[in-house]
């Protein structure tokens, strides 16, 4: 069926009217218009703020328009902390409502608005906190690790920043703005359809995944052809650190996965926008072919979320025991091999939709194959600790932490692939616990373990300890408190995404995941207080180019690196470069530079990402013209653009000695002076 | 901790000169091209499990213009060699000959995209409208897709002729070049899928 | 938009000269894939064969054969170009795509044969029970 004529609709503002807006007395209402003025309070003072210090200028050149890999990379990071403080505070909402939503008190939240803010909580935590998140990693520190100046496409890689930025705007504005989707994460039909979603939810929640996806995916090509062509002398692929190998495997995945999304999204809107029969019930549409595509992308996409972490924990465990990485072939094969099984797994996540007993047989075969190497790597980051001389820093911290959460939420896992098992727990609390668990325990503390090892390289100082460790321990005991109970309760049969309950019995258990997640509150403020005192101990703070004694190239170059990271490229000889530079006596030269070309600023990224913006919210307002002009006007950009020559600038060579003099460096230990 | 090596010379350890960097381009754009095979992949399923979901409307057999298909079929096979042919006289540095097989390659293309919105609206007017059905569902969708990137390609070809116009055959129009004709043969590979699978057997289902 | 001097534009990327093909291979490929789409047309607009499932796997099997001739003449993949990974991705992108293909074909058609719509006489009784939770 096609979109509800009754909805109003003018040629010039398409649905949009005053009446989508939270203007009304309900508590609905209310709290919107609270969090609305305290947002807009922030806003108005950064305003004012950057207004004062006549930041302008500088945050324009310097920032925004950048095409430098690591100011991309940052922002990456920014962005995802900005929207996990978004995203989590639907989950406190969400544990607070279900704390007290039992027999006769309903709680606070209407379902209609539950349900939006589980879809919200989901989909933001997937497509703007862990993809930037790992974005913000894999663009920092892997052309760094491979001793290149940049990647491949330093225009795409802006590109891709501002597109997922436009999908993160789209989500905010859709607080605001209508409504968001109640069709969960997933966004299933017949939920997600014109039918029974006929409002802006749904479309909201396609464009903005949409845009994601474009940014995600023209990074994921970014990366594999800036390992492919741009890795220093001499450092073939299996001299590679393992955080660049698994940053190749997981742009692979998202080569071969985000299509998929892509299309899924696309059918959806053609269901939506022009009444076709994908996925309805009538007109010969298939509801389950949905489930199958999407899925196709989602099994790839949570070792697309893993995957760069486990390149994290590959480099800190090393260097945090003083030994190399146990079995560094292996973790590569392991890899590899993770990320060709991931496609041969999918329909793990719907075992109840009735395929019968061969196929549900073979996914589960192949689903608990896949465990197999990650075992592998568990092991061997096992026995990279054994017998080494280990650090207890921040950064191991967190990877200690990772290897004891993760492994029990993978075992949940193995769980889950026997297919009688999971026709018992599917869609119960018991699944939630066990996706928070291996995300949470690897991917959200490998965050935290990157940012605390990596800061001091981008900034050039280190993050506070003491704020570092309790903000760690707050997640750990915050995360099983918050989590442990939920396992409990989906063995007994408590259904995901209610909103209320009956069995009083349940509430002790929801109290005290409430107070779990009040725990990772306090983790998340520690981590800004941390953030907060470190920047303003900074001057007693400041570290040289390698504070950790670390292993690989990105600890070669200065703590910030210059915007050319590498007066001279380094040459490299051995596995683990850096470490064999230091060991063997390598000296930094400190004359004979070169001017070096690098890439200009581009201010198309933005305009085009703006553009694709306004298209995508045109497109949810059935904003006809404006959807077609900013699109035809993104072209245009982009067109405009490649007629653009001007595409390098040179630093000079006096300017490359001045910055290589003035740079602090570290005396390495346990080698001579470079 | 070790200390560094006496007597032998230190192997070096920085490149005193820049060591120069290969372009990336094509390798990219054909990675993207692999990227585009899963978009069309996933629209392949869709009309595998829908091919034959008429929901009591036209069926394939019915709607599906054959001798039309044939037409269009040789017109993108042959804009796809005078593509070819563009590309050997660049090989030659012949622009003014390289221009008019790219131009030609243009024409034939656009003959194709022409001819398919023909088809469509045929097809619409007799009531086999993509909201008929499943199946016409996917049919448009795959059809559809696949001309929305040949008219792209259309696009990028009158772009590139006027930059290979303006600035002759630079390092940079030599890549673009490089990359749309793959783009080019890799439009016609996929339409042999489509005339294939969609149009042929789908015919026979 | 590189950071670092190119070479000579002449050699812009060696790829552009082992790429090119040669009117001999243009014409060839054009030959074979004009002969690969006549003969699956013929077939089926001729009526030519009565099995419906040969004549399908015919058609299919002709289109693959014409897909390589399109990649060997037209798009000269091989093992040399850009050192090998033109065709490893390639080969990883054909492998993921015949599992897609296959088992998405594979699940969706024992989903559709498990969950069709049961007369109402063929539905198995179901006792009511209590739901926990709720």
């Amino acid at each position: 069926m096609l979109p509800d004529q009754s909805v109003p609709w003018n040629s010039l503002f398409g649905r949009l009217s005053l009446s989508v807006l939270p203007l009304g007395s309900s508590p609905e209402d209310r709290i919107l218009q609270y969090t609305f003025l305290g947002i807009a309070v922030i806003a108005v003072a950064a305003l004012a703020f950057t207004t004062r210090q006549r930041k302008w200028g500088y945050l324009w050149r310097e920032w925004l328009t950048s095409v430098d890999h690591k100011k991309l990379g940052i922002m990456y990071m920014i962005l995802g902390t900005v929207m996990l403080l978004r995203g989590f505070s639907d989950a406190i909402m969400m544990r607070a409502q279900q704390a007290v939503a039992f027999g006769a008190n309903l709680g606070y939240l209407p379902p209609h608005h539950y349900d939006q803010i589980f879809s919200a909580h989901g989909s933001i935590m997937i497509f703007f906190v862990a993809m930037p998140y790992i974005a913000g990693l894999m663009n920092y520190v892997m052309p760094l690790q491979i001793g290149s100046r940049d990647v491949a496409f330093p225009f795409l890689n802006n590109l891709s920043f501002w597109f997922t930025v436009g999908g993160a705007m789209m989500v905010m504005v859709s607080l605001f703005v209508g409504d968001f989707s109640t069709a969960g994460w997933m966004g299933y039909p017949p939920v997600s359809d014109i039918r029974h979603s006929p409002g802006p939810g749904v479309d909201y929640y396609i464009w903005a995944l949409q845009l994601a996806g474009v940014g995600t995916l023209l990074s994921g090509i970014n990366f594999i052809v800036t390992i492919i062509k741009m890795r220093a002398p001499g450092m073939g692929l299996m001299k590679m650190p393992m955080f660049s190998w698994t940053t190749l495997c997981t742009s692979g995945l998202i080569v071969a996965a985000f299509p998929l999304l892509t299309v899924s999204l696309f059918l959806l809107s053609l269901d939506r926008y022009l009444g076709t029969h994908f996925f309805t019930n009538g007109g010969g549409g298939n509801l389950m072919l949905y489930v199958n595509l999407f899925w196709i992308w989602g099994h790839p996409e949570v070792y697309i979320l893993v995957l760069p972490l486990f390149g994290v924990y590959s480099e800190i465990f090393p260097t945090f025991s003083r030994k190399p990485l146990f079995g560094y072939s292996s973790m590569v094969y392991a890899t590899t091999a993770i990320m060709v099984l991931s496609y041969l797994v999918w329909l793990h996540h719907f075992f109840t939709m009735g395929s019968g007993e061969n196929v549900n047989s073979f996914f589960s075969l192949t689903t608990m194959l896949i465990s197999i190497p990650t075992g592998v790597k568990i092991f061997n980051w096992l026995f990279t600790m054994y017998h080494g001389r280990v650090r207890f820093t921040v950064p191991m911290m967190w990877s200690m932490g990772f290897l004891f959460t993760f492994i029990l939420g993978g075992m949940t896992g193995v769980m889950l692939s026997v297919a009688p098992t999971d026709f018992l727990v599917h869609n119960s609390l018991f699944l939630v616990a066990h996706f928070h668990n291996v995300i949470i325990g690897g991917v959200v503390f490998g965050v935290f373990a990157a940012i605390n090892y990596w800061f001091p390289k981008a900034f050039g100082f280190r993050l506070d300890e003491s704020w570092g460790k309790v903000s760690f321990w707050c997640w750990l005991v915050g995360f099983w408190l918050a989590f442990g109970p939920l396992y409990l309760m989906g063995l007994m049969g408590v259904t995901r995404r209610l909103s209320h309950f009956e069995d009083m019995n349940l509430q002790p258990w929801f109290i005290a995941a409430a107070i779990g997640a009040f725990i990772i509150l306090l983790g998340i403020l520690a981590f800004l207080v941390q953030i907060g005192i470190s920047i303003r101990r900074r001057e007693a703070y400041a570290v040289g180019n390698d504070p950790w004694d670390a292993r690989t190239l990105e600890w070669a170059t200065s703590s910030p690196p210059p915007d050319y990271n590498f007066a001279f490229i380094p040459q490299v000889h051995e596995r683990d470069a850096w470490w064999d530079m230091k060991t063997r006596g390598s000296r930094r030269p400190l004359e004979g530079f070169h001017d070096i070309h690098m890439p200009v600023n581009t201010t198309a990224g933005v305009v085009i990402g703006a553009a694709a913006f306004v298209c995508a919210f045109s497109l949810v307002w059935y904003i006809w013209w404006l959807a077609a002009a900013s699109f035809a006007g993104s072209v245009a950009v982009l067109i405009a653009h490649t007629f653009n020559t001007h595409h390098e600038r040179a630093i000079a060579a006096a300017e490359v000695n001045h910055t290589e003099r003035a740079a602090r460096w570290d005396p390495t230990a346990g080698g001579a002076t470079a | 901790m070790s200390t560094p090596h006496a007597a032998s010379a230190r192997p070096s350890f920085y490149c005193r000169e820049d060591p120069g960097v290969e372009n990336g381009s094509v390798i990219g754009f054909w990675i993207y091209l692999m990227s585009d095979c899963f978009i069309f992949a996933g629209l392949f399923t869709a009309n595998a499990v829908l091919g034959t979901s008429y929901a009591g409307g036209p069926t394939a057999a019915q709607v599906l213009d054959l001798p039309g298909l044939a037409l269009n079929t040789a017109l993108l096979l042959v804009s796809s060699v005078t593509f070819g042919f563009a590309m050997l006289r660049m090989a030659r540095a012949d622009k003014t000959a390289t221009l008019a097989w790219l131009a030609v390659s243009g024409v034939l293309a656009a003959a194709f995209v022409g001819l398919e919105l023909h088809e469509f609206a045929t097809m619409i007017a007799a009531g086999a409208s993509p909201q008929r059905s499943a199946f016409l569902s996917s049919f448009y969708a795959i059809v559809g897709t696949h001309g929305l990137h040949v008219s792209f390609g259309i696009l990028w070809l009158i772009v590139l002729m006027a930059q290979l116009g303006r600035t002759g055959f630079t390092a940079t129009n030599l890549r673009r070049l490089q990359c749309l004709s793959l783009f080019w043969h890799f439009l016609d590979l996929v339409w042999v899928g489509v005339f294939s699978y969609v149009y042929l057997a789908g015919v026979l289902r | 938009m590189k950071p670092v001097p190119r070479q000579h534009p002449e050699e812009a990327s060696g790829s552009v000269q082992t790429h090119s093909g040669t009117l001999r291979g243009y014409l060839t490929g054009f030959g074979l894939a004009a002969i690969l789409t006549a003969i699956p047309f013929w077939l089926v607009m001729g009526h030519v064969i009565q099995d419906r499932l040969l004549l399908i796997l015919l058609v299919l099997g002709l289109g693959a054969v014409q897909i390589v001739v399109h990649i060997v003449f037209f798009l000269h993949l091989d093992t040399r170009s850009e050192g090998g990974w033109n065709m490893l991705a390639f080969i990883f992108t054909v492998v993921l795509v015949v599992i897609v293909l296959g088992a998405s074909i594979w699940v969706m058609y024992a989903e559709n044969a498990n969950m069709m719509p049961m007369a109402p006489a063929a539905m198995p009784s179901t006792t009511p029970s209590t739901t926990p939770g709720s």
